[in-house]
């Protein structure tokens, strides 16, 4: 099919330069594209959406009630990053988890950072996040975030900067592994004619990941589960996805309860200990006895086993005051803090609206920034302030004036584009990426690409699923 | 190692399976009924909501027993949870909750059967469009059957997912004969009377018996040799002996390597008891309708039996 260039008032496309050409990334995968029949490439698209139904990827969208089940809509054109790209990012993104770590070790023992007023202490100790509970404990490994998946976006040629760390419970990666299998399915050829680093050993790696760490009681081989709260989750699909793919137990809160000091299960010849649970539950909802005493996703007094090494949560528990967004203007200071390093990756610049210089900024460049909730997420609560109206403004005014304190501030970043497949041919629309990391206490652990999130919607900057984004397939070239 | 909740959510998915099965076997052989014998049709309707236990919650929706009506509370309807929507929806509910404990092909199998459905049963279904439907959930099910039999190991998940499935269906063969009893009562004396005729045989089309019927009893229907096939002829997949069989077969695969025999063996082996060595003309003379009185009740206490045994439940 016939692949021209498409307007040319467009921010940093990764497929197409400014002049026509076509990135080198891009070139074989281009090549092989020219050959396609648009109506094969149709065809093709079509078969992907009834295979993700039929698989039963799909995902649940709270306060919908009509269409409680959905599909994430997948583009077939791949998101392609070279192998120097690559390995730019994960060094970065190393840097950046090393540091998390020793932070979360760090504010939950001797809080040095706040003591060489690099931190302010409200920021740690009047959060939320913050879990006094934790305070003296150390996790198994000394790993607090065995798994995350940072988001970085894309506003140039060389600028990658990370939006947000997501070091509590990140999703996604079953749709990195199924968008790869749909490819693989529809394409064999194009993975012929372009080399591309797999991904499908990712469940493998998780499984050693949380291996690595069993909790001091764990006697043998650890037994290993994931927690999910349900079926009506909305990613209860990747819970059971990944559970199934490394052979671990999916586990309910009403499997589980306390015996012996350990988190016990009950089968069907009765209750036998879980030494690591992958947990796909909220801190709030873990523990009913510690923490929201309404909860009935979880299993009473787990906290207290964790404490005393008869379990490991995964991630630990309090590691939310890592990714909470007033921290994350701090995270260079925290990097330069623990690792002496300057930071491989930038942040996006923001403005912390409890300061009120900063939210005096806001106020006066509302319709040009983009502010958050401090401890909202999946797109909800936020305002994008090009794209607003005069009534959304003003409200977000009113909500600034009154709770500062609960807003950041940022530029309105021009995301990188990716064509995506659209009727009319290709089509610009703007990505983000979330590479998935596994931390082991000797080691970490990158799946090379992670998941590429794309605004469907022509001009729109917004790329969550809750939000109607999309997703694309995420390869890394081979060297 | 099973889990308590996903022997449990197995069972009851293959429960859920096979009562929509037969659901539609019920509803088939109505539809045969209605379409021979007009006038009858509001009894042969009423037997079957009755056969399905639904009697009060369908009289509470709908004045009579219309063809309408009936297909629509047996397929569609919601608020019965006997329907055979709210039965795949369940059953599809139960498979997303298990899903570790399946293989790709059996939940894609379930999942594919649950979308089909949802589809074709969106909009009430017409008279003319009843066999097709009919035929889509047949084929469904021995869609999801062939699934589980090609590709799931022999362990003790299958196990569940058999258990429960011979349990529902002994459950329904019995119930049909409950109702239908009457019928073959030697009281009800128009012996060789074409209106008995009909009536024995839509007792066979509802267990989808009426061809191998004739093959092995080479002969017309009679009242003894259809009470012999249901109950105790073990060659026929839906009597209560084969059922039976099975029950026992899953559930000594499941004790073996135990220390003590369970109770619900004991309670399987009993209810097995009740079956062997009986001569159906005696169990006619005796009292049909007290006899399947009796295996419901045994049905249904190994049935909770082993919800504890295996520890379904917290």
């Amino acid at each position: 099919m016939a692949t021209s260039m498409y307007k040319e008032d467009i921010p940093f496309d990764e497929m197409f330069m400014a002049g026509g050409g076509v990135r080198r990334p891009y070139s074989d995968y281009h090549r092989w594209l020219e050959d396609q029949h648009a109506r094969r490439l149709q065809q093709k698209s079509s078969e992907a959406d009834a295979l993700f139904r039929s698989v039963g990827v799909t995902f649940n969208v709270y306060g919908n009630k009509d269409a409680d089940e959905r599909l994430i809509p997948f583009d077939i054109v791949p998101r392609i990053i070279s192998a120097a790209e690559w390995s730019k990012l994960t060094r970065g993104i190393e840097q950046r988890i090393r540091a998390i770590n020793s932070f979360l070790h760090d504010i939950y023992h001797r809080q040095e950072i706040i003591r060489a007023g690099t931190l302010p202490a409200r920021l740690v100790t009047g959060n939320s996040a913050f879990l006094p509970q934790m305070i003296g404990v150390t996790p198994p490994g000394n790993v607090y975030t065995h798994i995350v998946g940072t988001d970085i976006i894309r506003t140039g040629e060389s600028d990658f900067l990370v939006l947000e760390d997501n070091a509590r419970t990140p999703s996604g990666v079953s749709y990195m592994l199924q968008n790869r299998e749909t490819m693989l399915q529809m394409f064999p050829d194009l993975f012929s004619a372009v080399n591309v680093r797999p991904v499908s050993d990712y469940p493998r790696h998780l499984r050693r990941c949380l291996s690595n760490c069993p909790p001091a009681r764990c006697e043998g081989r650890p037994v290993i589960g994931v927690l999910t709260p349900g079926i009506h989750n909305s990613a209860y699909f990747e819970h059971a996805f990944l559970a199934d793919q490394m052979g671990a137990e999916l586990l309910e809160g009403q499997d589980l309860r306390v015996a012996d000091g350990r988190i016990a299960m009950r089968t069907i010849r009765g209750y036998v200990p879980v030494d690591v649970l992958y947990r796909r539950v909220d801190d709030d909802f873990l523990d009913p006895l510690n923490f929201r005493p309404d909860s009935l996703l979880g299993v009473a007094g787990i906290l207290d086993v964790y404490r005393a090494g008869g379990v490991t949560l995964v991630n630990a528990p309090g590691t939310g005051i890592a990714d909470d967004k007033a921290i994350y203007s701090y995270i260079p200071d925290i990097i330069r803090f623990y690792t002496g390093e300057a930071p491989l990756l930038g942040n996006v610049p923001t403005w912390r609206c409890s300061e009120p210089d900063h939210l005096a900024y806001a106020l006066d460049n509302l319709s040009e920034l983009v502010v958050k909730e401090i401890h909202g997420s999946g797109g909800y609560g936020m305002l994008v302030g090009p794209a607003a109206s005069k009534r959304e403004l003003a409200d977000f005014r009113q909500l600034l004036s009154s709770r500062p304190e609960n807003y950041i501030a940022q530029p309105t970043m021009c995301l990188s584009t990716v064509p995506i497949f659209a009727r009319s041919g290709l089509a610009p629309r703007h990505v983000d990426l979330r590479p998935f990391v596994l931390v082991s206490p000797d080691r970490i652990h990158i799946s090379p690409g992670g998941l590429t999130r794309v605004a469907l919607k022509e001009g729109s900057l917004v790329v969550n699923s809750s939000q109607g984004g999309g997703t694309k397939d995420t390869w890394v070239l081979e060297d | 190692m099973v889990l308590g909740r996903t022997a449990d959510g197995l069972f009851w998915m293959f429960r859920y399976l096979e009562r929509s099965e037969n659901t539609a076997r019920l509803v088939a052989a109505g539809l045969r009924i209605a379409l021979t014998r007009s006038r009858s049709g509001a009894e042969e309707w009423s037997s079957i909501i009755s056969t399905a236990g639904a009697t009060d919650a369908f009289l509470a929706r709908h004045p009579g027993y219309e063809f309408d009506g009936v297909v629509d509370f047996m397929l569609r309807d919601r608020s019965n949870p006997s329907s055979v929507m709210s039965l795949i929806e369940a059953a599809r509910n139960n498979a997303r909750a298990v899903r570790t404990a399946l293989t790709s092909e059996v939940w894609e199998a379930t999942n594919e059967t649950w979308m089909l459905l949802r589809s074709a049963l969106k909009a009430p279904v017409k008279h003319h469009g009843l066999p097709e439907v009919l035929g889509l959930i047949r084929k469904q099910s021995a869609y999801v059957r062939g699934a589980l039999h090609g590709t799931m190991l022999r362990n003790e998940m299958f196990n569940f997912a058999r258990l429960g499935t011979f349990l529902e269906r002994a459950d329904n063969t019995a119930r049909i004969l409950d109702v239908k009893y009457y019928v073959l009562l030697p009281s009800v004396v128009h012996v060789g009377a074409p209106i008995d005729n009909v009536q024995w045989e839509t007792i066979l089309r509802s267990v989808s018996a009426e061809h191998s019927y004739d093959w092995l009893n080479e002969g017309d229907p009679n009242p003894a040799g259809i009470a012999r096939f249901l109950l105790l002829d073990g060659r026929m997949p839906r009597s209560m002996a084969f059922c039976c069989d099975q029950i026992l077969e899953n559930l000594r695969h499941l004790e073996s390597g135990q220390h003590a025999p369970s109770p619900s063996l004991a309670l399987a082996e009993g209810l097995a008891d009740s079956l062997r060595g009986r001569d159906a003309k005696d169990v006619l003379e005796e009292g049909l309708h007290d006899f399947i009185q009796e295996i419901i009740s045994r049905i249904g206490k190994l049935g909770r039996q082993i919800e504890t045994d295996y520890r379904f439940h917290a």
